[in-house]
């Protein structure tokens, strides 16, 4: 009975095999367009190591060796605890310490220094006996930002000091940014660049080139016999999709290997768990590359929707650049619209914090939402016809 | 001499090895329409692009409207017209913008480019168009119109590169009357065609072979050349031999 | 539906935008099985909407369209896969091989180029020495004959070309018809739309088209023969002159350039010597006038004129 195969089955597997084939000789000759291109390949494989240089050395919101001031005028146990434990930290050069607030005031306006600290006189007695004492940060706040951070770095090295210290001892303030005290003790920027920059360079290769060489056959007018053909006109999308995810893996792969040899960062999760969620991800990414490409019929034209429409949307609200928690609500909700959002957040959770899928399986099924709905519209909007 | 505007000597542009054109020698007389012919990669785009002053010929001399296209490109530009198929007009503009902006460039003064616009216009009986997108014409007429704009101020030679592909036989007629009326003011014409009728036309031709001139003569000289009962004949007898193609 | 023909229209409309621009008006013909059928028209003329209508392409607002007996519209699919198709632009791929771009195409339409290498052999023979060579890198005529051999390849039944030959020069024009009479042999009907008029009379049967409505449909030989007058054939030294001069003759009905003579048509019966005497009055020598046979581009100017 087991070989009584009729022919119409015989004839499936060869229409099986024939698609097959076809689909394979496709992804053949896609490959041999992206190798083909020198521009395509340096922009594909160049662009990830260059943002990850870019973001990992030079454009970090890290600040180092900014010059400060301290007075101290309590020259006592704990105030010169802290002030070595500050002239310690990378971030801080001690440039001077003066006596009154005429000099500090001086020093400010000459815009040699960032950060002021202030001991009041008293103050380990104040900790000891009161539990409670005071030191006054002064920032340069013409440039908010490193204010904010290298205010942030003191509290940090002051609460660092405190819990060495007693127990019951508190500090007056509490703005201690506790994620990043507890994943990345040594406050370095680079591990939330690492998952951003891997959003985005997914979103450049498969986004923007999906979408562009898509769009290039219908320009050339390849795609119109592609359409005449009798094979199976949404196989011709499909098949564009396949080499940019394996490309997009690579590249994966490849900024993986870069933050762990060149920028010195663990991965501290899953590797497996990482692989599959990009995987995840890309496809998302694809399906959007897919969409415009039906959307649009030139080349520019895709471009430019994929730049303004999905890079600056990942830039702006993937969270890795600016802060969502500190965005107008509006725009917060705007932000959960963002596919790398949540890629983001898995990423991070995955390689910095090192935790499981039980942690982000609520970001995945979101993700996977946006992949599912993406993906059945850009089907849905494929025609079979031109125009 | 005078009445010579185009005049080459061993005109010659290589690509590393690959020869484009070779020693290419010939005049053309003052108001003269001369056919520039050859097969698909014999090299007359090259050789139209060395006389635009658009590319450096490798060696050899050539004198366009007086001008030396080694030094003095800008001069020849000032002085020449173009026009070719593919690039026209602007499709996104009216046929008045096009005509003021085309003239704006060669430096015609805004009371020229009014008097000149309204003259052309109603030459060409576009007077209802003139205020619509040049999109909303029929190729015909955006033909014509391409041609006027490039003889908009009044340069010494025109250089058409295959003008009338795809138009249908009355405009192609229509266009050639414009060529005529250009050639009788004076404007020297340099033309490209695939259409062998339109190489009688002219009043003498050239056709290029793998980057040689192997033919220039006017059309009823050529015909008894080759004892060939057409143009179309002439070309085949000529370029069948061709090894290369671009 | 099986209807006999290989192609076969009927009153087909298709606009474009919402200016409503009329590409395809009220437009019916019929192509019969190995026949080998010509659109003659200007660029603009709605040839290339007729061809994407027919290869399931683009959709028609009215009219049907059938091709093999197959609609265009229910049975896309089972005429994807007999027909073969040569968009108007380009289309291959640059940056593939010659080799390499027919072994696409080849699998594209579930076929190895082995398979039916003997319907492409004589064109495919004289591209065998660039076969390795990129499609970007051909010239106008081999790039035309390589995406022919890649229309060819999976042995269609109906070939599409839309205007294979525009741009390409006349020896290369030449070569491509005399492969076009060769496949027609096969027993391929062929629908093939140019600009140039002097196609035409290589067809079997043409239909003349103008801003998107056919002016007439018959075979090159009965198109002429309806010319309604006697046309001539004159010469003088001044081509330009000449044509001046005959416009201004009342008995002129209409005079164009045609190469290297100019033909005319007059209202009335004509007299030779008077026009000889005009036309020397005109300042003309060298006058040459003597009867011609019309061609189809006579044809063609006299309906676009009507």
């Amino acid at each position: 009975m087991m070989f009584f195969i009729s022919w119409q089955e015989a004839l499936n597997v060869a229409i099986k095999h024939m698609a097959m084939k076809q689909f394979i000789n496709f992804v053949k000759k896609e490959f041999a367009h992206v190798l083909r291109d020198k521009k395509t390949l340096l922009i594909l494989f160049g662009m990830p190591v260059m943002q990850i240089l870019i973001f990992g050395f030079a454009l970090t919101n890290e600040v180092k060796n900014s010059k400060i001031i301290v007075m101290d005028q309590a020259k006592d146990l704990a105030s010169q605890q802290i002030i070595s434990k500050i002239a310690a930290s990378r971030y801080f050069d001690i440039e001077n310490t003066v006596m009154n607030t005429v000099q500090m005031d001086a020093e400010f306006r000459k815009g040699k220094i960032r950060m002021a600290l202030v001991f009041p006189a008293g103050f380990n007695e104040a900790l000891l006996h009161q539990g409670k004492a005071q030191i006054q940060v002064i920032a340069d706040a013409s440039d908010p930002n490193t204010a904010n951070t290298l205010s942030n770095y003191v509290s940090a090295i002051v609460q660092d000091y405190q819990s060495s210290v007693d127990n019951r001892v508190t500090v007056p303030y509490r703005i201690v940014p506790v994620l990043r005290m507890l994943y990345n003790p040594q406050l370095k920027g680079a591990p939330n660049f690492v998952p951003g920059v891997m959003a985005l360079v997914l979103m450049l290769v498969c986004v923007m080139m999906t979408a562009i060489s898509i769009v290039k056959e219908k320009e050339t007018g390849t795609m119109e016999v592609l359409l005449v053909s009798p094979f199976q006109p949404i196989l011709v999308i499909l098949s564009k999709a396949v080499p940019y995810l394996l490309l997009s893996l690579v590249n994966v792969a490849s900024i993986l290997l870069l933050s762990v040899y060149v920028l010195d960062l663990p991965i501290n999760g899953s590797i497996l768990l990482l692989f599959a969620e990009s995987t995840l991800f890309i496809i998302t990414c694809l399906s959007i590359g897919i969409l415009i490409s039906i959307k649009t019929n030139s080349q520019q034209l895709a471009m430019l929707i994929s730049l303004m429409g999905m890079f600056l949307p990942t830039v702006l609200f993937s969270g890795f650049m600016f802060p969502i928690e500190n965005m107008p609500y509006p725009l917060q909700l705007i932000s959960n619209l963002v596919p790398a959002k949540w890629f983001y957040m898995i990423i991070k959770s995955i390689m910095i914090k090192g935790l499981g899928f039980a942690a982000i399986w609520k970001e995945t099924l979101i993700l996977a939402g946006f992949t599912v709905v993406l993906l059945a519209v850009s089907l849905k909007s494929f025609k079979i016809r031109l125009a | 001499m005078e009445n010579v505007v185009i005049k080459t000597d061993k005109l010659t542009k290589r690509f590393g090895d690959f020869i484009a054109a070779n020693e290419i020698t010939f005049e053309v007389k003052k108001g003269e329409i001369f056919g520039f012919l050859g097969a698909n990669g014999a090299g007359k785009t090259t050789a139209m692009r060395m006389l635009c002053g658009l590319s450096m010929p490798s060696s050899g001399t050539a004198t366009i409207a007086g001008f030396n296209v080694y030094k003095q490109t800008e001069d020849i530009k000032r002085n020449i017209g173009y026009m070719s198929q593919k690039f026209s007009l602007y499709e996104d503009l009216t046929v008045l913008e096009n005509i003021r902006f085309f003239g704006g460039i060669y430096g015609l003064s805004n009371r020229e480019l009014k008097s000149k616009g309204e003259e052309l216009v109603e030459q060409l009986g576009l007077q209802k168009e003139a205020k619509k997108l040049v999109q909303a014409l029929p190729l015909g007429w955006k033909q014509k119109l391409s041609f006027s704009v490039a003889v908009l101020h009044q340069p010494k030679i025109v250089f058409l590169d295959e003008p009338t592909g795809g138009v249908d036989p009355v405009t192609r007629r229509q266009f050639w009357d414009l060529i005529y009326e250009a050639s009788a003011k004076g404007i020297t014409i340099f033309v490209t065609t695939h259409y062998m009728d339109e190489a009688e036309y002219c009043d003498r031709l050239s056709i290029m072979v793998d980057g040689k001139i192997e033919a220039l003569d006017s059309p009823a000289n050529l015909k008894k050349q080759f004892k060939a009962a057409s143009m179309d004949d002439v070309f085949y007898q000529l370029a069948r031999g061709a090894k290369r193609s671009d | 539906m099986s209807n006999g023909y290989a192609i076969a229209v009927n009153q087909l409309r298709k606009t474009y935008g919402k200016e409503q621009f009329v590409a395809v008006d009220d437009v019916s013909f019929h192509v019969d099985k190995g026949e080998v059928f010509g659109l003659i028209g200007p660029d603009g003329a709605g040839k290339t909407s007729i061809f994407r209508v027919l290869t399931t392409l683009l959709l028609a607002e009215k009219g049907t369209a059938s091709v093999e007996g197959y609609d265009v519209q229910k049975d896309y699919k089972q005429i994807r896969k007999i027909i073969g198709y040569m968009p108007g632009r380009f289309s291959l791929y640059p940056d593939l091989t010659v080799a390499e771009n027919l072994n696409f195409f080849a699998t594209v339409f579930g076929t190895t180029v082995e398979e039916n290498y003997h319907l492409i052999a004589d064109i495919y023979v004289q591209l065998e020495p660039f076969k390795d060579r990129r499609a970007g890198k051909l010239s106008g005529g081999m790039k035309q004959k390589l995406a022919l051999c890649c229309a060819l390849i999976h042995k269609p039944v109906v070939l599409f070309l839309d205007e294979p030959t525009t741009g390409v020069d006349p020896v290369s024009r030449k070569e491509f018809w005399e492969m076009l009479k060769r496949l027609k042999a096969q027993g391929i009907t062929i629908l093939v739309s140019t600009p140039y008029m002097d196609e035409a009379a290589l067809c079997d049967r043409i239909a003349l088209i103008q801003q998107g409505k056919i002016l007439s449909i018959d075979t090159p030989e009965n198109m002429v023969k309806q010319y309604p007058e006697q046309l001539y054939a004159i010469k003088a030294d001044q081509t330009y002159e000449l044509i001046k001069a005959l416009r201004k003759y009342p008995e002129v009905l209409d005079c164009y350039a045609f190469g290297d003579y100019t033909h005319v048509s007059f209202k009335h019966v004509f007299e030779d010597d008077l026009l000889r005497r005009y036309l020397m009055s005109e300042g003309l020598s060298q006058i040459e006038i003597k009867p011609a046979v019309p061609t189809i581009e006579d044809y063609f100017i006299k309906l676009l004129k009507s």
